[in-house]
C-alpha cells in the first residue's frame, strides 16, 4: 500500500512544509502520492507533480474547498485513505486542524508531530514540550500522522507525475464559512524555513523597540520571531511565536534577544543548529543552550553587533 | 445556551519533567500537577458567557484519576455550574485524544450543549487532537485555536491564529471551539468562591462503563531524554561574535 501525504497551499503556492511531509513519508520504504485539493488547483497540481519521487499526484477541485476548512476537506481525505497504508500532513496549523478530524471519521488515532521515523509502524515525537521523547508503535492502518516540517529535509523537483482527478464525496453541510484573512505583512524570509531567526522577547520592551529586532533581521538577512511574552504583549503579531504552542524552528543560526528561556520558548528553537543570546541576566536560562552568549543591554549591545555584522 | 467545558488535570507548566531510569514514562509522582493551561482560559471564556447571561449552564468535564476532581473544583470556583468525572483507575494508561473525543461525543448525546470548548492542546501529550476528533466524531463546525469568539446573529464568528496570521470563520451552532492562548486572561480564584464550589455537584461516572471502546490505540515503547545542549561560551562582545559566527561556526 502507498502513503498519501495531503498537499498544504495558499491557493497559489505550494507550502514548503509539504515537502517536509513528503520527506518523511519516503522514509516508510513505500510510494508516495500527493493530494492537492482546493478551487482552481489547475496550477499547483501541475507544480505538485514536479516534487521528486512521488508516485501520483491526487488533485480535487470545487468551490467548497477554496479555503482549508476542516469540514469540507476530511471527508474527503477520509474517502481516499482506504487505499493508503498512512496519511500524513504537515504539523503546520493547517494540518493540525484538519488531521484529527480526518482521523475521528477513519476511526483511527494519530500521531501528532512526528519527529523520526523508525519504522512503518514506529515513531518518535515528542511530550512535554520536547523534554521527553516518545517512541510510539500504531498497527492500525492507515497510520495517520502529522509531520514536524524541521525534523525532516525537504524534498526538490523532479520530472512530472501523473495527475489523478479524484471527486469530491457528498458530505454534510460544512456549517462553517471563511470570512477573511488578516495575513501578516510578509515581506521578511518565512520563519520556519529561514536559514536564519532573529527573535525578541519581553526585554524588548515595546513594539517601537521591535524595530531594533527588524534591523539586526536585515543585516542578517533573517526572519523575525518572538516569545509569547513579546506576543502577548502586543510588540509583535501572533504568528510570529516560537515555542511548544507556537512555531518550531530549526534554522542555522537562531539569535533570541531579551528572551529568558522558558521551557515553553526553548521547545520551538533547540533544534537550531547555531543558537546565540543576547540578555542582561547572566543566569538566564537561555545561556544554558545557547553557543555564544552576550551579556548586557541589548540596547547597547544590537546596534553594534548590527555596525559588526556591516563591516 | 448550554456549555460543556473540557479540562485535563496536566504536569504544571512550571515543573521541568524528568524521565524515569528505566524509559517507561516521565516522573509524575510528587509533582505539582495543575488545569491545563489552555483549559483553564477555556473556563474562562465559557464563565464570562455564563456572567453575561449568553450561557445558562456551565458544565465542566475531566476524565482520570480521582485527582480529577481538584481540577473540577478549581473550574467551579471559576464559575462553572456542575462537574462531571470520568474515572480512569490509576495507575492505567492516560486516555488517548480519540477516546477521549468518544467519551465526550457519548456525553454530548446524553445531555446536549451548543458548545464544546476545550484547550488546543494539552501540554502533557501536546496531541493538539481531540477538541477536531470531537467535532469530526459529532459532525459539528470546528473553531480552533480561538483568540476571539463573538456571538453574532443565530452563531458565532471566531478568530483564529494561523500560520499565516489571523482566520475569521463564522460558525454555526452547535459547535467545537478550542482555546489559543490570547483569547483571555484567567482570574485568580478568590476564597469564597473556593468555599462556594465545595457545594456544587459533581458526577462521578467510571469511563470504562459508558460502552465506548477507550482502549488505547498507540502503544508506547519507550520515553526517552532528549539530547541535551551543553551551554557554551559567553563573548566579550559584538565583534567577537561576529568573527566566531563568521570563522568558527560558519553560519553567516
Ligand atoms: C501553556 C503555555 C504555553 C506557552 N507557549 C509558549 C510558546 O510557544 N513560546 C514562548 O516563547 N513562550 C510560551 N509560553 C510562555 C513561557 O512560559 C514564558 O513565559 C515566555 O517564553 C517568556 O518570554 P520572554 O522570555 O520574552 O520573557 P521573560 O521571561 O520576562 O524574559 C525577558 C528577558 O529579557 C531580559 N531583558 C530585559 N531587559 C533587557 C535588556 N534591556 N537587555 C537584555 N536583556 C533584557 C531579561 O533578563 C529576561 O531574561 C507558554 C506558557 C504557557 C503557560
Ligand atoms: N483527560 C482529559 N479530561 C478532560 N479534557 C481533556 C482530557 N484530555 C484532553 N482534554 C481536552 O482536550 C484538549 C486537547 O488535548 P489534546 O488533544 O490531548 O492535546 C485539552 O486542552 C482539554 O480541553
Amino acid at each position: 500500500m502507498a502513503v498519501l501525504v495531503i498537499a498544504e497551499h495558499d491557493g497559489e503556492q505550494l507550502a514548503a512544509a509539504t515537502r517536509s511531509a513528503v520527506a518523511a513519508a519516503q522514509l516508510l520504504g513505500s510510494e508516495v502520492d500527493l493530494l492537492v485539493a482546493g478551487h482552481r488547483v489547475e496550477t499547483l497540481a501541475a507544480a505538485a507533480a514536479c516534487i521528486a519521487g512521488l508516485r501520483g499526484v491526487l488533485s480535487c477541485d470545487a468551490p467548497q474547498l477554496e479555503h482549508a476548512l476542516a469540514e469540507c476537506h476530511a471527508p474527503l481525505v477520509a474517502s481516499l485513505a482506504g487505499e493508503y497504508s498512512h496519511v500524513f500532513t504537515a504539523a503546520t496549523t493547517t494540518g493540525k486542524n484538519l488531521l484529527p478530524r480526518v482521523a475521528a471519521l477513519l476511526d483511527r488515532a494519530q500521531v501528532s508531530d512526528l519527529m523520526a521515523v523508525v519504522d512503518a509502524q514506529t515513531f518518535v515525537r515528542p511530550v512535554y514540550a520536547g523534554n521527553a521523547l516518545e517512541t510510539v508503535r500504531v498497527e492500525e492502518t492507515p497510520v495517520v500522522a502529522s509531520v514536524r516540517p524541521t525534523a525532516f529535509g525537504a524534498v526538490g523537483d523532479d520530472d512530472p507525475v501523473a495527475i489523478r482527478v479524484v471527486q469530491l464525496p457528498d458530505a454534510p453541510p460544512a456549517g462553517s464559512r471563511f470570512l477573511k484573512l488578516e495575513a501578516s505583512p510578509g515581506e521578511r524570509p518565512e520563519l520556519t524555513t529561514a536559514g536564519v531567526v532573529v527573535s525578541g522577547g519581553r526585554g524588548v520592551g515595546s513594539a517601537e523597540n521591535f524595530a531594533l529586532i527588524d534591523q539586526l533581521a536585515d543585516a542578517l538577512g533573517a526572519a523575525v520571531g518572538a516569545s509569547r511574552a513579546a506576543v502577548d504583549a502586543g510588540y509583535v503579531p501572533n504568528d510570529y511565536q516560537v515555542g511548544q504552542t507556537g512555531k518550531v524552528v530549526a534554522p542555522s543560526l537562531y539569535v533570541a534577544v531579551g528572551i529568558s528561556g522558558a521551557i515553553q520558548h526553548l521547545a520551538g528553537m533547540k533544534d537550531s543548529k547555531v543558537i546565540v543570546a543576547i540578555n542582561k541576566d547572566p543566569d538566564a536560562p537561555i545561556f544554558q543552550v545557547a553557543d555564544y552568549g552576550l551579556v548586557g543591554d541589548l540596547f547597547q549591545i544590537v546596534p553594534q553587533l548590527i555596525a559588526a555584522l556591516e563591516k | 445556551m448550554k456549555v460543556l467545558v473540557a479540562v485535563k488535570r496536566v504536569v504544571d507548566y512550571s515543573v521541568r519533567v524528568r524521565v524515569r531510569a528505566d524509559g517507561s514514562g516521565v516522573e509524575t509522582a510528587n509533582v505539582k500537577m495543575s488545569m491545563n493551561p489552555f483549559d483553564e482560559i477555556a473556563v474562562e471564556e465559557a464563565v464570562r458567557w455564563r456572567e453575561s447571561g449568553q450561557a445558562e449552564e456551565l458544565t465542566v468535564l475531566s476524565a482520570g484519576p480521582d485527582a480529577c476532581q481538584e481540577t473540577l473544583r478549581t473550574a467551579l470556583a471559576m464559575g462553572a455550574d456542575r462537574g462531571i468525572h470520568l474515572r480512569v483507575p490509576d495507575p492505567g494508561g492516560a486516555l488517548e485524544p480519540l477516546a477521549l473525543a468518544k467519551l465526550l461525543a457519548q456525553q454530548v448525546a446524553r445531555e446536549p450543549v451548543d458548545i464544546v470548548l476545550l484547550g488546543k492542546q494539552a501540554i502533557d501529550d501536546d496531541a493538539n487532537q481531540t477538541g477536531q476528533m470531537l467535532a469530526g466524531l459529532l459532525g459539528w463546525p470546528q473553531g480552533t485555536f480561538c483568540s476571539a469568539i463573538r456571538f453574532v446573529g443565530e452563531g458565532l464568528e471566531v478568530v483564529r491564529e494561523v500560520d499565516g496570521g489571523l482566520e475569521h470563520l463564522a460558525l454555526e451552532l452547535p459547535a467545537v471551539l478550542t482555546t489559543d492562548l490570547r483569547l483571555n486572561e484567567p482570574r485568580y480564584v478568590k476564597l469564597p468562591n473556593i468555599m462556594k464550589a465545595k457545594k456544587k455537584p459533581i458526577e462521578v461516572r467510571e469511563a470504562a462503563e459508558l460502552g465506548v471502546d477507550i482502549a488505547p490505540r498507540v502503544q508506547i515503547i519507550q520515553v526517552a531524554e532528549p539530547a541535551r545542549r551543553t551551554a557554551g561560551v559567553v563573548l566579550n562582545d559584538a565583534t567577537e561574535l561576529v568573527a566566531r559566527l563568521r570563522e568558527e561556526a560558519k553560519v553567516i
